[in-house]
C-alpha cells in the first residue's frame, strides 16, 4: 500500500492492523447473517457488517488524505490537543439526551394513558423502558463522559491524546454499541438484566471499546509534561477501570450459538441478583457519579476561576468514595432471599457512604469562595453548582432508603424512580449541561449564543424536576402505605389495581415535569447549535492553564 | 514530609494509581460475592424445585424479551401484607435455575413470584388481549399478539444443552426431547406428557391459549406463569430448618 513518491508514505500499524480487524469483522459479520436464527440477529449482524466496511473505507480514505508524517504532539511548543472526538462525542450527547428524554416522556406517558402502547410489541413500556435508562445513561452521560474527559486529561496533562485512530474507535465504536443496544430493546433483544440489558455480542462489542477508551485514557496521562495526575483524572480513571470491571463480571454469559442473539448468564438466581446489583448499584457509583465528580472537579473551578476548595478533602473524598459504594449494592435486595448477612453490609456502607458523598459535595461547592457572586451573573456556574446540591440531597435520601426499615416502604414502589432522577435529572443532568456550555464554546472557539436561554434552560427545567421528583415521593410513599393497610377487622384494605388507580393524577404530574425538562433541554440544543454555527470567530477563548492542583 | 505528601506516589504514577483504585474496588465485590458461592446456608434445601420444561423455559424467554420485569416482581418479601396478599415468602431455592434472575425492582404492577394457578388459562388469555377487559383499572399494555404468534422453538434443545453446560440439571435425555416435550406440553391430551410429566414433576400439559391448533407464544408464557411459585409445597415446608 505504500506510496511510491518521492517521500514514501507509509501506512502505520494501527491503520493497516484496524483496517484489516475490520475487514475480517465485516467477512464475520456477513458469515452470521447468514446463519441467524432471527430475523432481528441478521438484522444487526448486517449492521455490524455495514459498519466495518464502513470504517475500513474511513480508514484508507483517511491514509490518502493525510499528510505523510503523523500529526506532531507539539506546535509552537504548546500541546497539539485532538479535539475532533471530543467534538464529535459533545455532539452526540445533546442528540441522544434530546432522544432520551423524549423516550423518558412518552413511556411516563404510557403509564398514565395505557392506550399510548398502540397494541404495537416495539413501543410497550416494557421495551421502551430500558431504551430510556441507556439511551440517558449510557447514550447521554456516556458521551458526556467521554467528551469531558478526552477534554480534561489533554488539558490537565498538557499532552495530545494517545493514539490516532484509537481515540476515534471510542467514540464511533461506544456510539454504535448505543444503535446496536437500542435497536434490540425495540426488537426485544435484551438480557433483561437492568441497566445491562445488551446481549453478549454487543457487551463483547462494547468491552473492546472500553478497554481501548482505557488505554487511550491512561496513555495520554502517561505523556503528560505535568508532572501531578490533577484530581478529576483520578476520578475518571476510576470511572473507566471500574465501569471494565463491573461490566465484564456481569455480563459473564454463553450465547446458545454464535447464530443466535440469545444468550444464558452463568450466574443463577440468588447469586446473580447479588453480582447483578453490585453491579446495578456500581453503574451508579461509578458511571453516573465518579465520572461526573471528573467533570465537577475541573469544570466548576475552571468557571469559577478559583481552585478546588480542599486538595485534602479530595484525596479523602476520592479513596473512601471509590472504597465504600462497592460495597453498597445489596441495599437493592433488602428482605429478599439474599442471605441477611450481605443485606446487613450492603445497609451499612451504604449509611457510611453518607459521608464521602458530603465530603465531595462541600468540596464542589466551597469552591465557589469568594466568587459567590458568579451565582447571581452566570446561569452556567448555577446550572453546575446547583448540581452539585441535588447531588447532596439525592445522596442523603440514598443513604436513608438503604435502611431496612425505610426500605420496607420504598422498595418496589415510585420513591425508588423520584429518588434516581432528583440524581439523574439535577446532579447527572445539571452538572451535564453545564459542562456543555463550557464545552462547546471552548471547542468552536467562540462565545456562547445566549446567557439569557441559558437562565430560562434552568428554571423550566427546575420547575420540571421539582414536579418530577415530588409528584414520585407522594406515589411512592402512597401506594407504599396503601399495600400494607389494613381495615379494623385485620384485612388488606386495597386490592392491588386499587392502588395503581391512585397513582393516576401524580403520573399525570409526573409527565408534565418530564416535558418541561425536554423543553429545557431542547434550548439547550437550540443554544448551542446557534453557538456552533455563529460566524463571530471570537478571541481564542480560554487559552489559561487548568487550575493547579 | 507531612502525612499527605505521602499521596503523591498515586499522584505521579499513573500505574500504582491503577492498582491502587483495583484493589481498593475489589474488596467489597469480593467480600460480597464469593461467599454465596461457598456458603452451604446460602440456598434453602428444599423438596419440588426442578428445571424449567423447554416449554415453561421458551415463555420465560418472552417474559425477558417482553421487558416483564420492569414493573412485575418475582419476589415476596417475608412482611406480613406481602405474605397476605401475595403468599409465602420466596425462597432462595425457587430462583436457583433461574438465568437470569427475575426477582424485578419496582411494582408498577402486582408480584408474579405465586402468580401459577391463582387464575385460569381463559382470564389469562383475556389478560394479554387486553388487560382492561378483566382488571379495568389496569394500566398494563395489550399484548395481543402473543396468542397470534406461533413460537419459534427450532433452537430450544440447544438453549436446554446450554443451560446444562452452565450447571442446570437437564439430562442428556431431556435436552434431547425438548423440542418434543414442547409439543406434548402445549397440547390436550398427549400420549407423550406422562414421559414428560416424568421428567419434569408436577408440569401442567394442556394447550393454554385456546387454540388446539397452534403452539403459541401464548402458550408458553402462560405455562410459564402458571408454575411460577408452585414447585415447593409449603405444607411440607420446615421454615426453622432453614434459620439462616
Amino acid at each position: 500500500m505504500a506510496n511510491e513518491s518521492a517521500h514514501p508514505k507509509l501506512m502505520t500499524i494501527g491503520e493497516g492492523g484496524s483496517a484489516l480487524a475490520f475487514a475480517a469483522l465485516a467477512m464475520f459479520s456477513i458469515i452470521v447473517a447468514a446463519g441467524a436464527f432471527t430475523p432481528e440477529f441478521a438484522f444487526h449482524a448486517y449492521l455490524f457488517a455495514a459498519a466495518s466496511i464502513a470504517a475500513v473505507f474511513a480508514i484508507v480514505n483517511r491514509y490518502y488524505e493525510r499528510p505523510d508524517e503523523a500529526a506532531p504532539l507539539v506546535v509552537d511548543g504548546k500541546p497539539n490537543y485532538n479535539m475532533g472526538p471530543v467534538k464529535f462525542a459533545s455532539i452526540a450527547a445533546v442528540v441522544w439526551g434530546i432522544a432520551g428524554f423524549t423516550v423518558g416522556l412518552v413511556i411516563a406517558l404510557q403509564l398514565a394513558f395505557p392506550a399510548l402502547n398502540f397494541d404495537l410489541p416495539w413501543v410497550t413500556f416494557g421495551r421502551l423502558r430500558p431504551l430510556h435508562t441507556s439511551a440517558v445513561i449510557f447514550a447521554f452521560g456516556g458521551n458526556v463522559l467521554i467528551a469531558t474527559s478526552m477534554y480534561v486529561v489533554q488539558r490537565t496533562c498538557r499532552a495530545r491524546l494517545a493514539g490516532d485512530i484509537a481515540p476515534w474507535f471510542v467514540v464511533l465504536g461506544y456510539n454504535f454499541f448505543i444503535v446496536i443496544a437500542g435497536t434490540g430493546y425495540l426488537l426485544g433483544i435484551t438480557q433483561s438484566k437492568e441497566y445491562a440489558e445488551p446481549e453478549w455480542y454487543s457487551d463483547l462489542f462494547l468491552a473492546i471499546v472500553w478497554v481501548t477508551y482505557f488505554l487511550v485514557y491512561l496513555g495520554t496521562i502517561m505523556r503528560r509534561t505535568e508532572p501531578h495526575i490533577y484530581v478529576a483524572n483520578w476520578f475518571y480513571l476510576a470511572f473507566i477501570v471500574t465501569i471494565a470491571v463491573l461490566h465484564l463480571g456481569n455480563n459473564a454469559s454463553v450465547p446458545v450459538s454464535v447464530y443466535s442473539s440469545k444468550s444464558y448468564i452463568v450466574w443463577s438466581g440468588v447469586q446473580d441478583a447479588m453480582v447483578q446489583w453490585w453491579y446495578g448499584h456500581n453503574a451508579v457509583g461509578f458511571f453516573l457519579t465518579a465520572g461526573f465528580l471528573g467533570i465537577m472537579y475541573y469544570f466548576i473551578p475552571k468557571r469559577a476561576d478559583r481552585p478546588v476548595y480542599s486538595y485534602r478533602l479530595s484525596i479523602i473524598h476520592f479513596w473512601s468514595l471509590i472504597f465504600l459504594y462497592i460495597w453498597a449494592g445489596p441495599h437493592h435486595l433488602h428482605y429478599t432471599a439474599l442471605p441477611d448477612w450481605a443485606q446487613t453490609l450492603g445497609m451499612t456502607f451504604s449509611v457510611m457512604l453518607w459521608m464521602p458523598s458530603w465530603g465531595g459535595m462541600i468540596n464542589g461547592i466551597m469552591t465557589l469562595s469568594g466568587a459567590w457572586d458568579k451565582l447571581r451573573t452566570d446561569p452556567v456556574l448555577r446550572m453546575m453548582v446547583v448540581s452539585v446540591a441535588f447531588y447532596g440531597m439525592a445522596t442523603f435520601e440514598g443513604p436513608m432508603m438503604s435502611v431496612k426499615i425505610v426500605n420496607s416502604l420504598s422498595h418496589y414502589t415510585d420513591w425508588t424512580i423520584g429518588h434516581v432522577h432528583s440524581g439523574a435529572l439535577g446532579w447527572v443532568g445539571y452538572i451535564s449541561f453545564g459542562a456543555l456550555y463550557c464545552l462547546v464554546p471552548w471547542l468552536w472557539n467562540r462565545p456562547l449564543y445566549s446567557l439569557k436561554l441559558v437562565n430560562w434552560h434552568f428554571w423550566i427545567s427546575t420547575i420540571g424536576i421539582v414536579l418530577y421528583v415530588s409528584a414520585m415521593w407522594v406515589s411512592g410513599i402512597l401506594q407504599g402505605l396503601m399495600w400494607r393497610a389494613y381495615t379494623n377487622l385485620g384485612f388488606l384494605e386495597y386490592s392491588f389495581v386499587e392502588t395503581v388507580e391512585a397513582m393516576h393524577p401524580f403520573y399525570v404530574i409526573r409527565a408534565i415535569g418530564g416535558l418541561l425538562f425536554l423543553v429545557g433541554a431542547l434550548l439547550m440544543a437550540w443554544n448551542l447549535w446557534k453557538t456552533v454555527t455563529s460566524a463571530v470567530s471570537a478571541a481564542p477563548a480560554d487559552l489559561r492553564l487548568a487550575p493547579a492542583e | 514530609m507531612s502525612f499527605w505528601s505521602k499521596h503523591a506516589i498515586f499522584e505521579k504514577n499513573s500505574i500504582v494509581l491503577v492498582i491502587g483504585i483495583l484493589i481498593v474496588i475489589a474488596i467489597g465485590g469480593l467480600v460480597e460475592i464469593v461467599p454465596l458461592f461457598y456458603l452451604k446456608n446460602t440456598i434453602e434445601k428444599v423438596d419440588g424445585v426442578r428445571p424449567y420444561t423447554p416449554l415453561e423455559l421458551a415463555g420465560r424467554n418472552i417474559y425477558v424479551r417482553e421487558g416483564c420485569y420492569v414493573c412485575h416482581s418475582q419476589m415476596i418479601r417475608p412482611l406480613r401484607d406481602e405474605v397476605e396478599r401475595y403468599g409465602h415468602y420466596s425462597l432462595a431455592a425457587e430462583s436457583m435455575y433461574d438465568k437470569p434472575f427475575q426477582w424485578g425492582s419496582k411494582r408498577t404492577g402486582p408480584d408474579l413470584a405465586r402468580i401459577g394457578g391463582k387464575y385460569s388459562d381463559d382470564w389469562h388469555r383475556e389478560h394479554f388481549k387486553n388487560p382492561r377487559s378483566v382488571v379495568p383499572g389496569s394500566i398494563m399494555p395489550n399484548y395481543s399478539w402473543l396468542a397470534e404468534t406461533d413460537l419459534d422453538f427450532s433452537h430450544v434443545a440447544q438453549d436446554l444443552k446450554v443451560q446444562a453446560t452452565l450447571g442446570i440439571p437437564y439430562t442428556p435425555e431431556m435436552v434431547a426431547k425438548a423440542a418434543a416435550d414442547v409439543v406434548a406440553q402445549a397440547t390436550n391430551d398427549n400420549p407423550d406428557a406422562v414421559e414428560l410429566i416424568k421428567r419434569y414433576p408436577k408440569a401442567n400439559a394442556r394447550d393454554f391459549d385456546g387454540n388446539p391448533t397452534r403452539i403459541t407464544e401464548a402458550d408458553a408464557l402462560i405455562a410459564y406463569l402458571q408454575m411460577l411459585g408452585t414447585q415447593v409445597d409449603f405444607k411440607l415446608y420446615d421454615d426453622k430448618a432453614n434459620i439462616r
